[in-house]
């Protein structure tokens, strides 16, 4: 039995493949959430085409019906039956209120489940095969205007790009350092504000190896439209021997170079940081680290630039 | 001792926004002149701006939503070019630029032409269907629209001196806060609300008070037109919902003025409450909008139907069913702001739920069709294109409501498509269908038909091209506001979007050439008969342009559709009901009140954005002393005499016998 109902998921995925295979056709070369890369954004993604066919039973006969009733009853056509006093049946009224509310009852049902099964901050169970992976956990900080993911088990952190191995869980702890942005990888599902000061958790995980675009999808000023990166998902061993190399080898990522890194600025390239500060994205978090300073005086007031002399030494090397 | 404005305040270096307020400058300076010479100023000061008559008021409220629509629509185009153009470029406007852009064209969208558009239908409107003289305080509906006028005016003035908020059409924190948006932009958009929020307040408050105590004898609540039921869901929102945007802002000034900590990243400030805060305002706001457009649709679709609406009581249990919902789901604004799983649930739940009258709505328009004597002029066009538009941005919005679905979607340009989908299909399609549907009300003549429908079919088609593939995009993951991008596939889709835009400027052009069309050979298009349509309610009862006191003997209503029930008597009996016993009527006085006021709120409002504190004070000054001279005013009213008023009406009831003899003549 449960052969069978994998089977059934198995062909109706297929079928929305299919579907949004022709999709993304149309688009051409679509990084969209039409082609999701992992097991979240392929869910919502079955969410999104059960609610748009369960809708499209309802809206296109009432377009029709519209417009067919609208061209028949033509003040012209002499074959209409004219019933111009006709304002009131309690059949019909039973079967106006009774159509939207079964739809409506139909997809809460959906929307409620949908909502718990990918709640973000719930974890994600392992696929069969790496059922001994342990998820990995990514601590993710939006600047003005980058992105900064911090490896805390692995002791590195990557500007503007994020690396994560496939086919294995990832956690993300997200916080922003001075404006609201939001944290989306249309291809691996749910995206999530972050904000200064708190702490979101988002659970994604990508079914196989690639480069997908990342970016923000709340507008936090003059460089948003820079604020984007690729997450790159690869094998395990790729992943691992990503980090081995940039373990060690990049800048040290401390107070001093996170101030720096706060100020505004875009088009950074992506880089690493070979040692991360302990506990940088917690002092982010409680502002223990003030939040990103803003737009610079076009004249720094005096105690402004002794405060940033004060940061600047550790940040130039 | 001018704050901080400066020479510097002026953006010499950008020639798009000097040029742009140049050109508008001249017009108005053109038009001005052109006034004072041909000598319309005493004109224009005695019979426009201070009146207080609720019809004229009206139509400055329509005047100025569609003058605000062109400078929203021309934010518009530029977005629309700027996006096709800055593929991997730059494109022509920098990001400092653009995002002033789009920041300007939602708010002037959303308060000076939706808003604007359907408080002046309402404004009109609402009292003829009543049958009553005017709304309950008319100096305030004067008042109310000065002001409005006074928040239009301000953001306009940020074009040349100073800038616009660069944060979007709502401002969220921190991003609004001093910190991080410096400038003066902020302020022009927080004190132009606030201002024109005041000014919305009153014409709400108005407009209940009206609904619920001036109607006509014999008008209960069940004999209602729908017009006037909308009507009153949306003005019962605007007086639950206005204070909290009121207040919401001026949080947000204390943050940025008086260092306050309401919403700042530190001291304790909370980013969370603004946005809970803001669209505790803003989704009732959506339903503000709507709700009067609903109304207009089944107005137009019963009259072009030639039919009474289709479950009337039913239609007005979903007015007030949405209305009370509109409350219940604003969380659905940022279901990705990590709330748990439960909250998000039980919100999408109810966002879906407004579907449900909603969609009752949409069948008993069918059903009002089913069996009429469908004419297809150009308002019944509006409300087909509605109907159907509106169905599609209905859908979308039930998709949006599902939170797993939106945890992909939002703020990408599938929500783009999807609230334009209903404000354009919706409201727009509403105020485009109220103006032609009772323009020949207001004037005595109709709007041309030919340019009507031509504007009909590039706005209708225009739409669907320029944000069908905003649709697409946002499927392909692109989020909205982008300045620039790098992705070749969304090229294509956004160059089609601008082509698009280029289609419903035609639209725009064929709207303001009916209009100057319509008013060049109004002689042929003239109505003498007041009721053009065949029309139901009370307001086409009445000449047109309807006289001062609108009515000269209060209509008595004895059912749900009082003017079709006049027509039918008269037919039955082949004769007009006796001539009434006329009496004199006292018509609510002229004053400047208004306009004085708005006057000293503009001062009041550009003095604070700049700091310049003295002005500030005598600004505020000035407003208050305008309102204790209305307050001491001696006489509120003039009368009319009896015999004028049958004179007038002499005139009336000749066309009404004349409509009848010829709807007599032809059964």
């Amino acid at each position: 039995m449960a052969m069978s109902g994998r089977d059934l998921r198995m062909r109706r995925g297929r079928a929305v493949a299919t579907v949004s295979a022709t999709a993304a056709g149309l688009g051409g070369c679509s990084h969209g959430i039409l082609d999701p890369a992992g097991p979240v954004g392929g869910a919502e993604r079955v969410i999104l085409f059960d609610a748009l066919a369960i809708m499209l039973c309802i809206v296109v006969p009432t377009i029709v019906a519209t417009l067919a009733c609208a061209w028949w009853f033509r003040a012209g056509n002499d074959r209409a039956r004219r019933l111009p006093d006709w304002s009131f049946s309690g059949r019909v009224e039973v079967v106006t209120w009774s159509v939207p509310l079964l739809t409506i009852l139909f997809l809460g049902g959906i929307a409620w489940v949908g909502s718990h099964e990918l709640d973000p901050a719930k974890p994600l169970a392992p696929p069969v095969a790496t059922a001994d992976a342990k998820p990995l956990d990514v601590q993710v900080v939006a600047l003005d205007w980058k992105w900064l993911f911090i490896y805390p088990d692995q002791g590195v952190a990557s500007l503007n790009r994020l690396v994560i191995p496939a086919h294995v869980p990832v956690h993300f702890s997200l916080t922003s350092a001075s404006v609201m942005n939001t944290f989306f990888v249309p291809q691996l599902g749910s995206m999530i504000y972050v904000m200064n000061g708190m702490a979101d958790q988002l659970n994604l995980q990508a079914d196989r190896e690639g480069t997908f675009p990342g970016l923000s999808g709340h507008f936090s000023g003059d460089g948003f439209s820079d604020m984007h990166f690729d997450a790159v998902a690869m094998a395990r061993s790729g992943f691992d021997a990503w980090v081995a190399g940039a373990k060690g080898a990049g800048p040290r990522l401390d107070a001093a170079a996170y101030a720096a890194l706060s100020r505004q600025s875009t088009g950074l390239p992506p880089m690493t940081y070979g040692d991360v500060a302990p506990d940088l994205f917690e002092h982010v978090v409680l502002q223990h680290i003030p939040p990103g300073p803003g737009p610079e005086p076009a004249s720094p007031p005096k105690p402004r630039a002794e405060t940033d002399a004060k940061l600047d030494p550790k940040a130039g090397g | 001792m001018l704050g901080n404005l400066t020479l510097a305040a002026i953006p010499l270096d950008q020639p798009i926004p000097l040029i742009a307020a140049g050109l508008v400058g001249a017009v108005l300076l053109a038009t001005l002149a052109y006034i004072a010479f041909a000598g319309y100023l005493p004109y224009l000061w005695r019979e426009w701006i201070t009146s207080v008559d609720h019809k004229r008021i009206g139509v400055m409220y329509t005047l100025l939503a569609l003058v605000m629509l062109l400078r929203g629509f021309t934010d518009a185009l530029m977005m629309r070019s700027q996006q096709a153009l800055a593929f991997r470029s730059p494109g022509y406007l920098p990001p400092e630029h653009y995002d002033q852009i789009f920041s300007a064209h939602g708010t002037l969208m959303i308060f000076f032409v939706g808003m604007t558009f359907m408080i002046g239908l309402m404004n009109y409107v609402v009292p003829l269907q009543l049958g009553v003289r005017d709304v309950a305080f008319p100096t305030l509906n004067s008042v109310g629209f000065w002001l409005t006028a006074t928040g239009a005016l301000l953001v306009n003035v940020s074009l040349v001196v100073g800038e616009f908020a660069k944060t979007g059409w709502l401002p969220y924190p921190p991003l609004s806060e001093i910190t991080y948006s410096p400038g003066v932009g902020v302020d022009y958009y927080l004190w132009s609300l606030q201002i024109s929020g005041v000014g919305t307040l009153m014409t709400g408050i108005n407009l209940v008070t009206t609904i619920l105590k001036m109607r006509a004898p014999g008008m209960n609540y069940l004999r209602m037109p729908m017009f006037c039921w909308t009507s009153l869901a949306s003005n019962l929102l605007i007086v639950a919902a206005f204070p909290i945007l009121t207040t919401t802002l001026a949080m947000l000034l204390l943050d940025r003025y008086l260092g306050f900590h309401f919403f700042t990243n530190t001291g304790g400030g909370n980013v969370m409450m603004f946005n809970n805060l803001i669209w505790a305002w803003g989704h009732p706001e959506v339903y503000i909008l709507i709700l009067p457009a609903f109304g207009i649709f089944s107005e137009v679709i019963s009259t072009f139907s030639t039919k009474p609406l289709f479950g009337y009581r039913s239609m007005v249990a979903a007015t007030m069913v949405i209305c009370l919902l509109a409350f219940m789901v604003w969380l659905h604004h940022f279901f990705t702001m990590g709330a748990g799983a439960d909250v998000n649930a039980v919100f999408g739940v109810t966002t879906m739920i407004i579907a449900v009258p909603t969609g009752v709505k949409v069948f008993n328009w069918l059903f009002t069709m089913y069996g009429g004597r469908v004419r297809f002029d150009t308002p019944m066009l509006w409300a087909l294109a509605f109907m159907v538009t509106f169905v599609i941005g209905g859908m979308t919005g039930v998709l949006l409501a599902v939170p797993p679905a939106d945890f992909v979607l939002h703020n990408s340009l599938f929500l783009v498509a999807h609230f334009h989908n209903v404000i354009i299909g919706g409201v727009l399609f509403g105020g485009f269908a109220g103006l032609s549907y009772w323009w020949p009300k207001a004037f005595g003549f109709r709007l041309h038909e030919g340019w009507g429908k031509a504007a009909w079919a590039l706005w209708v088609s225009g739409f669907y091209v320029a944000f069908m593939p905003l649709y697409l995009l946002g499927l392909m993951g692109m989020t909205r506001r982008m300045q620039h991008y790098d992705d070749p596939a969304w090229r294509p889709w956004l160059i089609v979007a601008a082509f698009g835009a280029l289609m419903i400027l035609g639209g725009i052009a064929c709207q303001v050439v009916q209009i100057i069309v319509s008013i060049r050979r109004r002689d042929e298009l003239r109505d003498d008969t007041g009721d053009l349509w065949d029309g139901r309610s009370l307001e086409w009862s009445t000449a047109s342009p309807p006289p001062a006191y609108n009515f000269a003997v209060l209509p008595q209503v004895h059912g749900e559709e009082p003017y079709w029930g006049m027509k039918q008597t008269a037919l039955e009996q082949a004769h007009l009901s006796d001539a009434p016993h006329y009496e004199a009527i006292e018509i609510p006085r002229n004053s400047p009140t208004g306009f004085v006021c708005a006057f000293f709120a503009t001062v009041l409002g550009f003095a604070l954005i700049w700091h310049i504190w003295w002005m500030a004070g005598a600004g505020l000054l000035g407003a208050f002393a305008t309102f204790v001279a209305f307050a001491w005013r001696d006489r509120a009213e003039v009368e009319m005499p009896a015999s004028e008023v049958a004179r007038l009406d002499g005139d009336n009831r000749r066309a009404r016998a004349d409509r009848l003899a010829h709807l007599e003549a032809a059964p």
